[in-house]
């Protein structure tokens, strides 16, 4: 964990103490809804449609037991019982009254956490990989360089006005668990023939309306080079990105536009002035960073304890469910004797991402008990306990099985992510949750589910893509058409190193025949995979998208 | 963005003028009388383009108790009165169509 110094502490309760008097005008009338309007946007504070949502930053992902009780506590108070972790690693309360906003805010603050740049054509929550730190296939930890972003980019008066918002996000590992080409910036560490640490730099991925993967502009980046880096990149797209049209004004566009080498070019010229100024980063001020970060105090442990061994071979219906959590939501730690827990936030039949009030209470205390008290926040919208001893995972199961976040459908069929879609959001065409819902029904069979293997559905209810649909193995788009509900799928899209666009299998379909058209193709990969171990996307990428055409098409 | 007032307004059947309570957010509807309301069967319905200008005119004028004020769709039924003219103001006038995660008991 980072721990956060008096500067942080003071700006936060600063920008509260703002924010409350900004609150009071526009209440009393002194502010009109034009000139309040972007002054909320900058708290992260949104109005949908049946009430105001506030978005509130988990910076790269990370939070403390003490935060994730503040988070109950504030949905406690605030709210409804309930937040929805995002694709961003932020939380939202959807049903936040704006005039006790300032208090609400006023609690997140005591535990270090803000609603800063969480909306806004600014550079937003800095994301990574939710096993950062823990990863056995991670280079370094990329927390830090995360944080030294933060830093860098947290009211940064040069870029608090960009020509649209900005998503930056890192991943440090060989398997990309952070979707770095589908940021505006994605920062790859990787190791370069001498055996240095640094950036691959890739710029102008996105999805919403026009998806893009993104283009690598720097091969390799020395990590000195990191914030004069960034910085070149921010300048060239404040300077040329496109103000008149807000759906051509992300970076990915100008980058499209311009041609990856030219804009590289262009970064090149501007970062060249500037990359051995004050930005060049001195191994002091990372080490200062670096030093304000916490780690666990492992116990040096075996792997595979007896407490384990002992349920791998019993025969009891309990120990069978064990074993499935295990294998689905277990993963192998960096450190002997310990492993990382995933805390699926996909029951059947239960809104994606959400969590109530009693749950996140239970896994704080949880944390706190078991993970060094830490969590962490995935942009699958689940979360993790990063540092489970393996001889407490017995126990650790049983207290998630009981609050109902251990349904073992980890990266399965179930594990959908979606946006909060029409029940919620005002720019949303069409339901999310509810096809999200009634698709985890279809496959709580958890034989079935397992049988599919790894298989990611992304749900999104309008173009904007907040659920990721370009880049779900199945995509599901809500569209409208003459006032009724509709659903695009893509197939044979991915998130990871090898990030790919997902192809259009053909004509939308019907609200009522999204969740058997999912059915459909479930089927359809099942009797065309080769191998029970080819994961639907390899049997997709051998096969092409007509079989499943074929089939989805044949009986509509 | 646009004002709702600057847009051209195409009224082909019975309309409301809906916004946000500031102080909440809460779904209200603009009365005959100039008031707000959360109860859609007191909303002024009206039928015509220059009629639901009008409403729109003053209830963008209040500043203080709504926001982001617009013209909605409703359907008048002999049963049930005003409903909601489409799935969206459905879902504003009755909520999310799924059950609320953790929602307090009544």
């Amino acid at each position: 964990m980072y721990v956060y110094d008096d500067f942080d502490r003071t700006l936060v309760d600063e920008r509260v103490r703002e924010f409350r008097n900004q609150v009071g005008r526009r209440l009393s009338g002194e502010l009109t809804e034009e000139e309040f309007k972007p002054l909320r946007l900058m708290n992260g504070v949104y109005l949908q449609l049946h009430a105001y949502m506030l978005r509130i930053a988990i910076p790269y992902g990370t939070l403390s037991a003490e935060q994730m009780r503040t988070l109950a506590r504030v949905a406690r108070r605030y709210d409804r019982n309930y937040g929805h972790f995002t694709t961003r690693q932020n939380i939202q309360f959807n049903w936040i009254k704006l005039e006790e906003l300032p208090d609400a805010l006023a609690e997140l603050a005591r535990s270090g956490l803000h609603a800063m740049q969480t909306s806004g054509n600014c550079v937003r929550n800095i994301t990574t990989d939710q096993w950062a730190g823990v990863a056995p296939d991670e280079i370094e930890d990329p927390r830090l360089w995360a944080e030294l972003l933060r830093q860098h980019l947290t009211l940064h008066p040069e870029f608090t006005f960009l020509p649209r918002k900005f998503k930056i996000a890192l991943s440090a590992a060989a398997h990309d668990r952070a979707a770095v080409k589908v940021h505006d910036i994605g920062l790859r560490m990787h190791k370069n023939g001498a055996g240095e640490t640094g950036f691959e730099v890739i710029v102008g991925g996105g999805l919403g309306r026009t998806p893009f993967i993104g283009k690598t502009i720097k091969p390799f980046l020395p990590k000195r080079d990191l914030l004069s880096y960034v910085e070149a990149i921010l300048r060239t797209y404040n300077q040329w990105g496109r103000r008149d049209n807000i759906y051509k004004a992300r970076i990915k566009i100008l980058v499209h536009e311009l041609g990856a080498e030219k804009f590289a070019r262009e970064v090149e010229e501007e970062w060249q002035a500037i990359k051995d100024g004050a930005l060049a980063l001195d191994a002091a001020a990372v080490d200062d960073i670096a030093s304000r970060f916490r780690h666990p105090d492992y116990e040096v442990l075996a792997d595979n304890p007896p407490e384990l061994a002992k349920i791998r071979n019993g025969a009891r219906e309990e120990d069978k469910r064990f074993r499935r959590w295990l294998d689905n939501s277990v993963t192998n730690h960096k450190v002997a004797g310990y492993s990382i827990v995933t805390l699926s936030l996909k029951p059947v039949g239960e809104p994606p991402g959400d969590a109530t009030a009693p749950q996140m209470d239970a896994i704080a205390d949880l944390a706190d008990r078991y993970s060094f008290g830490e969590i962490r926040v995935g942009h699958e919208q689940n979360l993790v306990l990063p540092h489970v001893a393996q001889r407490d995972l017995p126990v650790v199961w049983r207290a998630l099985d009981a609050i109902g976040v251990a349904t073992p459908n980890v990266s399965l069929i179930s594990d959908i992510i979606a946006c909060p879609g029409l029940d919620y959001c005002s720019l949303a065409n069409a339901r999310s949750i509810p096809v999200a819902e009634e698709i985890t029904r279809r496959f709580k069979d958890l034989d079935l589910a397992h049988n599919l293997g790894r298989l990611h559905i992304n749900i999104s209810g309008c173009i904007n893509a907040c659920g990721h649909h370009h880049i779900g193995h199945i995509g599901i788009l809500g569209v409208e058409k003459n006032g009724e509900e509709y659903y695009q799928v893509t197939i044979g899209g991915r998130a990871d190193e090898a990030a790919e666009l997902g192809t259009i299998l053909g004509p939308a379909v019907p609200y009522g025949e999204i969740a058997d058209v999912v059915e459909d193709i479930a089927a359809a990969y099942l009797e065309l995979r080769e191998r029970p171990d080819e994961i639907f996307l390899h049997t997709v990428q051998r096969v092409g998208v007509e079989p499943f055409k074929e089939r989805v098409y044949a009986a509509r | 963005m646009t004002s709702p007032l600057q847009q051209k307004l195409k009224v082909t059947g019975p309309v409301v003028v809906t916004a946000n309570r500031l102080g909440d957010g809460a779904v209200v509807y603009r009365t005959a009388d100039g008031h707000w309301t959360n109860d859609l069967a007191a909303a002024a319905v009206v039928t015509t383009a220059p009629a639901a200008t009008e409403i729109l005119t003053a209830a963008v004028a209040d500043r203080l108790k709504a926001v982001d004020a617009y013209v909605a769709p409703v359907r008048l039924t002999p049963e049930h009165g005003v409903l909601p003219g489409n799935l969206r103001e459905q879902i504003r006038f009755n909520g999310p169509t799924v059950a609320l995660p953790g929602a307090s008991p009544a």
